[in-house]
């Protein structure tokens, strides 16, 4: 084991949510193909800090493992990303991993998103069907709309561009970018487009369009390369038109 | 220790929030119901996400004549007439309604200059029949789902229990299914539910094979606890192993059959010695043997098939990439609109792999990838324990011997829109009310478990066995199986159950215990291991997945029938844990079996068959 490589890691640990923090150093035998993952897989394996002294295995969220279901963001050297595609080869070490601050911790790399999925039911993110009876096709769009919407659709709720929107946090009522987006997705559908007017009125309520600084720090943090900014600016011109000529 | 939620209007169960947890909360909800869902992790993050090719149904928008009879033929000889064909037919019938009902939900469905939904070709068809989202369909189909059941939430008719981890079912004293236990994976709280009837939706298994293409939570843990508690469990022997993955310290990703649907090809060096890089190897000095073997199917065999010729070359001949295990399949030939239709998928292998499958042949080797078998339904999903159903990957219905592909996305939406009506209408029959001694015994039982894990302090570490249980399982119960290595692995499995015994717990935490809960999920393993592997000993006959060099031949008069395994009893305290097997007949009422010939065109074969 000794003449082994070996990855090198600094983790900041919290038992559970409100208790002290603090940092540990961790080595794993280094492997092929490795990502964050792996390595914290390995301290499962032998859960020991870098003196050799016994500790509980580090807790973090996962699923995928192919950066497609959102679990398992965290800051990995300073930067807000998923832990399954930050691969080892291409990080500096130690690597230095921490729970995104913009959610509560709950142990470890684990923290509580549930707000996201708060704010996409506050717009309304999905279409009204009447009812999943067969009723023949749906409705026909161009490709053209069908490829902006995928890849609207392809935001997988995994918080990054929030961590790094500066007037997005616990203390602040702003919606962020990732459900204002899901807006944009459901109003370009044409049965969902027949009540855009109601996800736009959310977005014109206290913490929606206007808390915006228009930073553009998300569209760059985005791992799925949502065109967010995009997005923020059709929700605000058609806020815009609806708040001018429709109410 | 939380009080037991017993209620007084009756409220429907449904452990599992991917396709077909999701399928079956909508219906019974849409009914008027109450549905509580629980899921390990947020519904949008279940395994179902990963999903990429696509759906089938033969909406036959492309001239070639194709039809909900011709898909269902398809799918019964894919899998080698080990399915009951009735509820395959029925599925065969709904799937174009289906895949309308996904498009007015709002999946955003890859569209032809129509604004029609575009179909692309997928293994074990010669027609067009898979709809698809670019490369990332089932994360497209799971978030309109979850954002359908967002809605009903909205309305008051569903609660989610997120992060919630169901550990076993609360049986009466008829042995009806009158509720479950979960674990709060956060707070560790032990919670009994009552419910007027109980959907596992809980999916694949692919952990028991260590690394494979599966999610890492898909333990088929939850699968186990119904076997362990009387449920029949079926087919389990018969696993799929997708011929295309790419390697990873953490799990084997994979590269989709439609990488193939829309003209990958897959090929090695004619010469064994070649170490010329892929790209650089003339077009007459590569071997297509897929092609070449087969040439109406060509790349889109079947998968149980496409894996076996891949392991010959690499394995029998020796003419694996570089001497590995490793073969091409290749995408440089295909024009721009190609790639961008496959756009998820590249980005996959580009991140993990780091070179640009456009411009360089990808290196490919099969993975485990989907369990068949499952939990034994009749025909409205039901299991034998009265109350208790099974949709998605978890039950054993539709795919026989060996699945199509896409056709696993259509098997969880048709499994739920048949298991929520049927639970309305068998909870219509019983009483409601569930006695809350009945819930508060069961949830003591579970503490007890727990207390009992967490003074285990022995020399073994719970992670390690199960990687080593995982590489013996793939190294002797996948493409090629051989009786002696498979009792062999037997007593092994046995072995490591003991082993289990002797761990040691590893953590004391009293939040998000991820080795408290992992323990009990090994175990299931373990037992689930053993009915995959005394399964497949028992099995001399060479059917789909289920390859024994041994016995060659399908073997009709002996196995045309679906494997049983019932729990002979034990438990992770007491140690044992022995499936007994009987076998059951095949409903085959509407297609004679006939040999399953790809060699050849069917006489249905459309009049095009092009990629
Ligand atoms: C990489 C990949 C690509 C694929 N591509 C395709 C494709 O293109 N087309 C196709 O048809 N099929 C495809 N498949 C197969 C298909 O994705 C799966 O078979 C299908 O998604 C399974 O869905 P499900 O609803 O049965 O289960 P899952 O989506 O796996 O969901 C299981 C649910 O059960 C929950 N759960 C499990 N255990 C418990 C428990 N004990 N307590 C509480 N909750 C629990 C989980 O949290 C989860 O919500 C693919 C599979 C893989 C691995
Ligand atoms: S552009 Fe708006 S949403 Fe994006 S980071 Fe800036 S303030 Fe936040
Ligand atoms: S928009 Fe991008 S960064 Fe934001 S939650 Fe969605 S996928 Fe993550
Ligand atoms: S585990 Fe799914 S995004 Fe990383």
């Amino acid at each position: 084991m000794s003449n082994q490589e070996m990855v090198h890691l600094r983790i900041l640990r919290q038992d559970a949510e409100g208790a002290p923090r603090r940092w540990e150093r961790f080595k794993v035998p280094y492997q092929p193909y490795m990502n964050v993952l792996s390595c914290l897989m390995e301290i499962q394996k032998n859960p020991v800090d870098a003196d050799g002294r016994k500790v509980a295995p580090v807790a973090w969220d996962s699923a995928c493992l192919e950066e497609v279901c959102g679990s398992c963001t965290m800051i990995i050297n300073g930067q807000v990303r998923q832990g399954c595609s930050a691969m080892v080869d291409q990080l500096a070490q130690p690597i230095e991993l921490r729970p995104m601050s913009k959610f509560p911790v709950i142990r470890d790399l684990r923290v509580d998103r549930s707000r996201i999925f708060a704010d996409f039911r506050r717009v309304r993110a999905w279409v009204d069907i009447d009812g999943t009876y067969d009723v023949g096709p749906g409705p026909r769009y161009s490709a053209e709309v069908a490829e902006v919407r995928y890849a609207l659709s392809r935001c997988m709720a995994c918080g990054c561009c929030l961590e790094v929107c500066p007037n997005y946090g616990p203390q602040s009522p702003f919606i962020g970018p990732a459900a204002i987006n899901q807006a944009r997705l459901f109003n370009l559908h044409p049965s969902g487009g027949m009540h855009a007017g109601e996800r736009l009125d959310v977005l014109m309520e206290e913490g929606g369009l206007a808390d915006c600084g228009n930073a553009q720090n998300c569209v760059q943090a985005c791992p799925h390369k949502i065109p967010l900014t995009t997005s923020l600016a059709e929700m605000m011109r058609a806020a815009t038109r609806r708040a001018l000529f429709e109410r | 220790m939380a009080p037991s939620r017993a209620s007084d209007r009756p409220r429907f169960l449904v452990v599992g929030g991917g396709l077909a947890g999701l399928m079956t909360v909508i219906k019974i909800a849409e009914a008027g119901h109450d549905v509580d869902v629980f899921s390990l992790v947020p519904c949008r993050r279940s395994h179902s996400v990963c999903a990429q090719g696509g759906i089938n149904g033969a909406v036959n928008t492309k001239g070639e004549g194709d039809s909900p009879e011709l898909h269902f033929m398809d799918t019964i000889k894919g899998g080698d007439f080990l399915a009951d064909q009735p509820p395959v037919r029925s599925m065969c019938q709904a799937a174009p309604g289906l895949i309308y009902l996904l498009d007015r939900m709002g999946v955003p469905f890859t569209r032809t200059r129509e604004g029609l939904i575009d179909f692309r070709r997928f293994g074990g068809t010669l027609h067009h029949r898979t709809a698809f989202a670019g490369a990332t369909t089932g994360q497209q189909i799971l978030y309109a789902l979850d954002e359908q059941v967002r809605r009903l939430e909205a309305q008051g008719r569903v609660r989610r229990f997120e992060n919630h981890e169901m550990v076993s079912l609360v049986r009466d004293e008829t042995g009806r299914c009158r509720g479950i236990v979960v674990v709060d994976l956060r707070t560790m709280e032990v919670q009994a539910h009552a419910g007027a009837c109980v959907a596992l939706a809980t999916g694949g298994l692919g952990l028991i094979f260590g690394k494979s293409t599966n999610s890492s939570i898909n333990t088929g843990s939850a699968a186990s606890i119904a076997y362990q508690q009387g449920a029949r469990y079926a087919n389990g022997e018969f696993i799929q192993v997708h011929p295309t993955s790419i390697p990873g310290s953490d799990k084997l990703r994979l590269m989709s059959e439609s990488l193939r649907g829309e003209g990958g090809r897959i090929w090695v060096p004619k010469d064994r010695n070649d170490r010329r890089r892929g790209e650089d190897i003339p077009e007459g000095e590569r071997y297509y043997f897929l092609e070449e073997k087969y040439p109406v199917y060509g790349n889109l065999v079947p998968r149980d098939i496409a894996s076996r010729e891949i392991f010959d070359v690499v394995v029998n001949q020796g003419m694996g990439v570089g001497g590995e295990r490793f073969v091409y399949l290749d995408l440089t030939h295909l024009p721009p609109e190609r790639h961008r239709k496959l756009q998820g998928v590249l980005e996959m292998y580009e991140k993990y792999i780091g070179e640009d499958p456009r411009k360089v042949p990808m290196k490919v080797f099969p993975a485990v990838h989907y369990s068949m078998g499952g939990l034994w339904v009749d025909y409205d999903q039901q299991t034998n324990i009265p109350g208790l159903f099974a949709v998605g990957e978890c039950d054993f219905a539709f795919h026989g011997a060996n699945r199509l592909g896409a056709n696993s996305l259509l098997s969880c939406l048709y499994s739920g829109t048949v298991a929520g009506p049927a639970m309305i209408r068998e909870a219509a029959g019983v009483s409601s009310a569930v006695s809350s001694a009945l819930l508060e015994a069961e949830c003591r039982r579970v503490e007890a478990e727990l207390e009992w894990i967490r003074r285990l302090d022995g020399p073994e570490n719970p992670y390690r066995l199960w990687t080593e249980m995982g590489e013996m399982m793939t190294e002797n119960a996948t493409v090629v199986r051989d009786n002696r290595k498979l009792q062999a692995t037997d007593e092994r499995l046995v072995e490591m159950m003991e082993r289990l015994r002797r761990c040691a717990v590893l953590d004391t935490g009293r939040v998000c215990n991820h080795p408290l809960m992992f323990i009990r999920q090994l175990w299931n393993m373990l037992v689930l291991a053993r009915v995959i592997v005394r399964g497949a000993l028992l099995r001399d006959e060479s059917r789909g997945a289920h390859y024994k060099p041994e016995f060659p031949q399908r073997d009709d008069a002996r196995f045309l029938q679906h494997t049983v395994a019932e729990y002979a009893g034990g438990s992770l305290l007491s140690g044992e844990g022995a499936p007994r097997i009987s076998y059951a007949p095949v409903d085959t009422s509407l297609i004679k079996p006939v040999l399953r010939d790809y060699s050849r065109a069917p006489e249905y074969a459309p009049p095009t068959a092009s990629i």
